[in-house]
């Protein structure tokens, strides 16, 4: 079974996040990686082909600094990646990225493509299922874990009230929740086969799209701070502590 | 004239405050507001709808129709035919693949997250985990495709109301359209009140280090009458506590009257989903975790320990 996992560079969770001219964030000089949350994705890859067979295709879109990104899919074990550069695709929004990584998807052999349920660092959540409208495929999202059986796609995945189990027929489009499986860690010998494998740098171009579909249509026109809370006392814990809790609940009427 | 669309959940209990949200917000968008609903219960909730400003319900009841792909061809056709200004949806797990799907087959943009819609072509959002406020336009072809986050807006029925117009509308979907089949479906029964309405929230993170830990924070719950049990992401991940429980960008977007923050530290994804509380109170080990300096009162110290000595003190001064 051959499978495409689309994944992202995001900054540092732990960075300070700066937005630079247009109110984009700033990317470039910023420390990096793969988003935690894709890694359960290439996880389950390469869970599926390390039993079925197959391979797992990594694809990503983002600047030259999104590259180690891809490299960690890579050495964790993916057999090949795909990181779409061009300078036109900064400040893309989820339909041109979608646009995007559904075009650089096209042609290869993808019995299963498989997303998180959203990026850590933008939250929009509807690439990987616009992505899946563009092929044509079904999908299965907030799946929490993924078998097979009779050539068919099972999952359990969360719903509102709890939880359901699905099955699907392939070729589908999976997003998975963080925690769905254990992520493994690249050993050295990952890290070094990484560098020799298979790494795709297309442009939007090499992909057949023009340039009317890498405009974004979103337009930042003021950002503003929030209103700032907090700044309250800070207590050491204690009896003290607890009465003053609960008096703030006694002001509140709560109690 | 500007008209905007509602694409409006109708549970089994009839339409409720997540569609009159979306209607709310809908109005302050545009001159005439409109729903569209999908399975059974959108005609019958034809009169609830209407109360809130909807002038018409494009409805059709067919169970089929609750699913994304079938819906985003429906919705479609319905466009083309009569081109609405903007649709809104609640971000939800349905919402949000519909609307996904839909701007694959439009073209038309589609803000995710956001918290008002001004006009037809104005939305507003928050980033960074609620520190900055942006207001994006949005532009390229019609309708325009806004998922609004829960509680962004107060339900408020309109002068008036009378009942919404229905507009049948036939499930005609290619047959071979292939999506996945519900095998079995687990509800998890959620005890006590739920985090929606409860005016005191009481949340548990990673810092409680087991679900052992979560039961001194239930016992605590139990104190306050009314008090319902949250899990921030990281707990929920390590499957201490179940998804419903989770509160934060994922998942459940609250604003009780306190909301207590037991061993969170903060993450910016766990701060939407509750930065618009009255009162926060945390509880940490850590004094400079981000959660500390957004509380009212933050109190530092073990977990094991202060939780239980407050549940006894709040019994104490309440006699119960």
């Amino acid at each position: 079974m051959n499978v495409v996992v689309f994944v992202k560079w995001v900054p540092e969770p732990e960075g300070t996040p700066t937005l630079g001219p247009e109110h984009r964030l700033v990317r470039a000089g910023v420390e990096g990686a793969l988003d935690p949350g894709d890694e359960y994705g290439v996880e389950a890859a390469l869970e599926i082909t390390e039993t079925q067979g197959g391979e797992v295709t990594v694809i990503s879109m983002g600047p030259d600094e999104a590259l180690p990104a891809v490299r960690r899919a890579l050495a964790m074990g993916a057999h090949r990646g795909v990181l779409v550069t061009d300078e036109r695709l900064a400040g893309a929004d989820a339909l041109v990225t979608a646009r995007v990584l559904a075009a650089a998807v096209s042609g290869r052999p993808a019995d299963l493509l498989l997303a998180a349920v959203e990026s850590t660092d933008g939250y929009t959540g509807t690439v990987p299922v616009t992505v899946a409208e563009f092929l044509d495929l079904p999908a299965v999202t907030f799946a929490t874990r993924l078998s097979f059986s009779d050539g068919e796609l099972r999952a359990r995945r969360q719903t509102p009230a709890g939880s359901e189990d699905v099955a699907c027929s392939l070729p589908a489009l999976v997003t998975l929740t963080a925690g769905a499986n254990e992520p493994r860690y690249p050993s050295l010998k990952g890290i070094m086969a990484a560098k020799s494998k298979s790494l795709e740098r297309p442009t939007a171009d090499d992909l057949g799209l023009d340039a009317q579909s890498l405009v974004a249509t979103q337009t930042v026109e003021a950002v503003q701070d929030a209103p700032v809370r907090g700044g309250g006392e800070i207590l050491p814990a204690g009896e003290d502590a607890a009465r003053r809790v609960v008096d703030l609940l006694a002001e509140a009427r709560v109690i | 004239m500007t008209t905007a669309w509602v694409h409006a959940e109708v549970p089994q209990t009839g339409a409720d405050a997540a569609a009159f949200e979306l209607l709310a917000a809908a109005r302050a968008a545009a001159d005439v507001v409109e729903v569209v609903a999908f399975g059974p219960g959108s005609s019958a909730a034809a009169e609830a709808l209407g109360a809130h400003g909807a002038r018409r319900v494009y409805a059709c009841d067919e169970a089929s129709m609750a699913s994304a792909r079938a819906g985003a061809l429906i919705l479609e056709r319905l466009i083309q035919e009569h081109r609405p200004d903007l649709v809104l949806f609640p971000t939800s797990y349905a919402g949000r693949d519909l609307a996904a799907r839909l701007q694959a087959r439009t073209g038309s943009t589609l803000m995710s997250n956001a918290t008002a819609v001004s006009g037809p072509d104005r939305a507003r959002t928050e980033i960074l985990g609620g520190t900055r406020i942006v207001d994006v336009r949005l532009e390229g072809p019609t309708p325009r495709l806004v998922l609004l986050k829960p509680r962004s807006a107060e339900p408020e029925p309109v002068a008036d109301g009378g009942v919404a117009d229905v507009v049948p509308v036939a499930a005609d979907v290619p047959a071979d359209l292939r999506e996945p089949r519900v095998l079995t479906r687990q509800v998890e029964a959620g005890s006590g009140p739920s985090l929606d309405d409860a005016r005191v929230v009481v949340a548990g993170g990673r810092g409680l280090g087991s679900p052992q830990g979560f039961e001194i924070l239930a016992a605590l719950a139990d104190a306050i009458e009314g008090a319902a049990v949250g899990a921030s992401r990281a707990a929920v991940d390590a499957g201490w506590m179940p998804y419903a429980s989770q509160i934060g960008q994922t998942g459940k977007t609250v604003k009780p009257d306190v909301y207590i923050a037991v061993g969170i530290s903060g993450a910016l994804q766990h701060l939407v989903g509750m930065k618009g509380s009255r009162r926060v109170i945390a509880v940490n080990k850590d004094a400079d975790a981000p959660m500390m300096r957004l509380a009212d009162l933050g109190v530092v110290g073990d977990l094991a320990q202060f939780v239980p000595a407050l549940t006894q003190e709040i019994r104490r001064r309440t006699g119960s």
